[in-house]
């Protein structure tokens, strides 16, 4: 059905249009190679030069590296901190996913599918936080954190991590839930298991693709989340990897190491883009589903 | 009243509650704590005056929005906002949209390569965009500067250290890392439009510009309000991005609402006069998200 337009032969048409066709059709891979140039070559550039020594980046940026310097890794991941930032990045990211997923689907479970006075009034205060931003609380949760003895802690981040990314994560496995079938529930109510059965073993493994979905799109937000760390996290061996990145770039200005910065630019940069290569489908989908958020 | 109370307890009876209870009492807990509690909070102290030594702030009522009228460095700082939300968000959507539609109707081959591709520097970190890009433009290491060298420039150019450029090029960097995701976005609202319409406007003799004007722009009207508004609200943040390329710099040349947020706050001990800078980001991301809803509106196309 798709072919119809297609059919038309091109040996058919009169030649000033054959040569139009050619002309658009070169017009449209030169646009599409154009942009694909313009996002490779930058990270293509970054990687090579992360070989090379600091002589070699600043007297010839475009050159390649005379030998392999891999010490620049081992530079970036021992001295430069990059694999202390790593692991405190798990220790922040891990236990915050779990717990959003795990509060949320409960709480958004509650609000798809059970009638009770309150229900809606719940639902929208909940949503009412997606409409402010984070700068507003900023300063008051510095100093909430700081009076509950959670600055400089990984429970404290964990914490307000979570606590921001409720709401979208709520409202979007309500939505979820609500499009599963009801009868499913009564059904396992009959069969006698109790409502936190019906959640666990049923509710729950049929809303794995709304999990999956939210669970790629907060980790990249946690994953990158930059101005919740930088005013939470003053210690410098607590930093997370954009916080410890963006220390690092400033400190060049003060002690050139660039030969390491871009290792460590590199090593974070080839995890993220083996894992989205794999997973690319469902990373995409599960981050354009935030544009709804809009 | 007696109704309700009544559905309660027959609720209650059913043992509805032994679930919803535990089940929403956390996330509120949570929410209320870290969330609303703050931004409650945050009204408050944007009418104080508050360096963080006293162990409260004090009030005095709406001092620190008038101060705010007179500050040049707010101005300052919302006129680099302004800029940016002029020029981001219809930039990257007339790319992505040209970029969309080339993919879907152009016939291109490796189609798939390329929305991997476009859309790889939205997994990226701003922080490492940001960092990966003051390499790009940095006047002695960089590849852009030696560009421009071997096209005639006098001598090499420090994007980032001019207050002439910075702007730009900092907002260049966005839209580069923006564009993909707004590719793969009109790619799925492109590729829900019946292929039939194409065919029989293509019998008709349209041309693939007729194509994108009577057909694709006005389906997808919808996604690319939603586009606007993102991107807006985006323009009206923009601090990861400059505080690791610029920090406002150089002479607060790239200085955004939300860097003079954090300045004022916790590198200069401001507090009360912080918050209320805060109040005034958020009333103009508020306005503006209402207003690009207005003025886009039109009748939803039904198809």
């Amino acid at each position: 059905m798709t072919t119809t337009s297609r059919s038309k032969s091109p040996a058919a048409s009169p030649l000033p249009q054959r040569l139009r066709q050619l002309a658009s059709h070169s017009f449209v891979n030169i646009s599409l190679v154009f942009w694909a140039t313009l996002v490779i070559l930058p990270m293509i550039w970054l990687v090579y030069s992360s070989f090379k020594t600091d002589q070699e980046i600043f007297f010839e940026p475009w050159a390649l590296p005379a030998t392999l310097q891999w010490d620049n890794f081992e530079r970036a991941w021992v001295s430069a901190y990059i694999g202390r930032y790593f692991v405190n990045s798990l220790r922040v990211v891990i236990p915050s996913l779990v717990l959003t997923l795990a509060l949320s689907s409960m709480t958004a479970y509650i609000l798809a599918r059970f009638k009770f006075p309150g229900n809606r009034v719940l639902f929208y205060l909940f949503m009412a936080g997606m409409l402010f931003p984070i700068f507003l609380a900023l300063v008051p949760l510095f100093f909430l954190a700081k009076e509950l003895a959670l600055l400089n802690s990984f429970l404290g981040l964990t914490l307000v991590y979570t606590a921001y990314s409720l709401p979208f994560t709520i409202f979007f496995l309500t939505g979820f839930f609500k499009t599963l079938p009801s009868e499913l529930h009564e059904a396992a109510l009959i069969d006698g298991a109790n409502e936190y059965q019906v959640f666990f073993r049923v509710m729950l493994p049929l809303a794995q693709p709304g999990l999956v979905a939210m669970g790629i799109f907060n980790f990249l937000g946690m994953w990158n989340q930059y101005i919740l760390p930088l005013v939470l996290m003053s210690e410098r061996e607590n930093y997370v990897l954009p916080q410890g990145l963006s220390f690092l770039l400033h400190q060049q200005y003060y002690k050139s190491d660039w030969s390491a910065l871009f290792a460590a630019l590199t090593i974070i940069m080839i995890p993220t883009l083996v894992v989205y290569v794999i997973f690319q489908s469902q990373i995409q989908k599960g981050v354009t589903v935030g544009a709804l958020k809009g | 009243m007696i109704a309700n109370a009544n559905n309660v307890w027959t609720a209650f009876k059913k043992k509805k509650y032994h679930i919803i209870i535990p089940f929403t009492l956390p996330s509120l807990a949570l929410f209320l704590v870290f969330v609303v509690y703050p931004y409650g909070q945050a009204m408050y102290y944007s009418l104080t005056k508050w360096r963080g030594l006293t162990p409260k702030p004090t009030y005095i009522g709406l001092a620190n929005f008038e101060k705010l009228l007179g500050d040049a460095f707010f101005w300052n700082a919302l006129k680099h906002n302004l800029i940016y939300l002029a020029g981001i968000p219809v930039i990257t959507i007339v790319i992505a949209l040209y970029l969309a539609f080339l993919l879907t109707h152009g016939k291109a081959r490796f189609r798939k390569f390329y929305r991997i591709t476009f859309f790889f520097p939205q997994v990226m970190s701003l922080v490492a965009i940001g960092v990966l890009w003051s390499f790009i433009y940095h006047p002695t290491i960089g590849i852009l500067s030696s560009i421009a060298t071997m096209l005639g420039a006098p001598g090499p150019i420090a994007w980032l250290g001019n207050p002439d450029v910075a702007l730009g090029a900092v907002g260049t960097v966005v839209i580069w890392q923006a564009v993909g995701f707004f590719v793969v976005l009109f790619m799925a609202g492109m590729d829900s439009i019946p292929e039939s319409y194409y065919e029989a406007a293509t019998i008709d003799g349209a041309t693939r510009w007729d194509l994108f004007w009577r057909i694709t722009l006005p389906l997808l009207w919808d996604t690319i309000r939603t586009a606007l508004v993102f991107l807006a609200i985006g323009a009206t943040n923009m601090f990861a991005i400059t505080q690791t390329m610029t920090q406002g710099g150089p002479n607060r040349s790239t200085d955004v609402l939300s860097t003079y947020v954090y300045e004022r706050a916790f590198l200069s001990g401001k507090f009360g006069y912080a918050t209320a800078v805060a109040v005034a980001m958020f009333l103009l991301a508020f306005v503006l998200s209402l207003l690009t809803m207005l003025a886009t509106r039109r009748d939803s196309l039904e198809y």
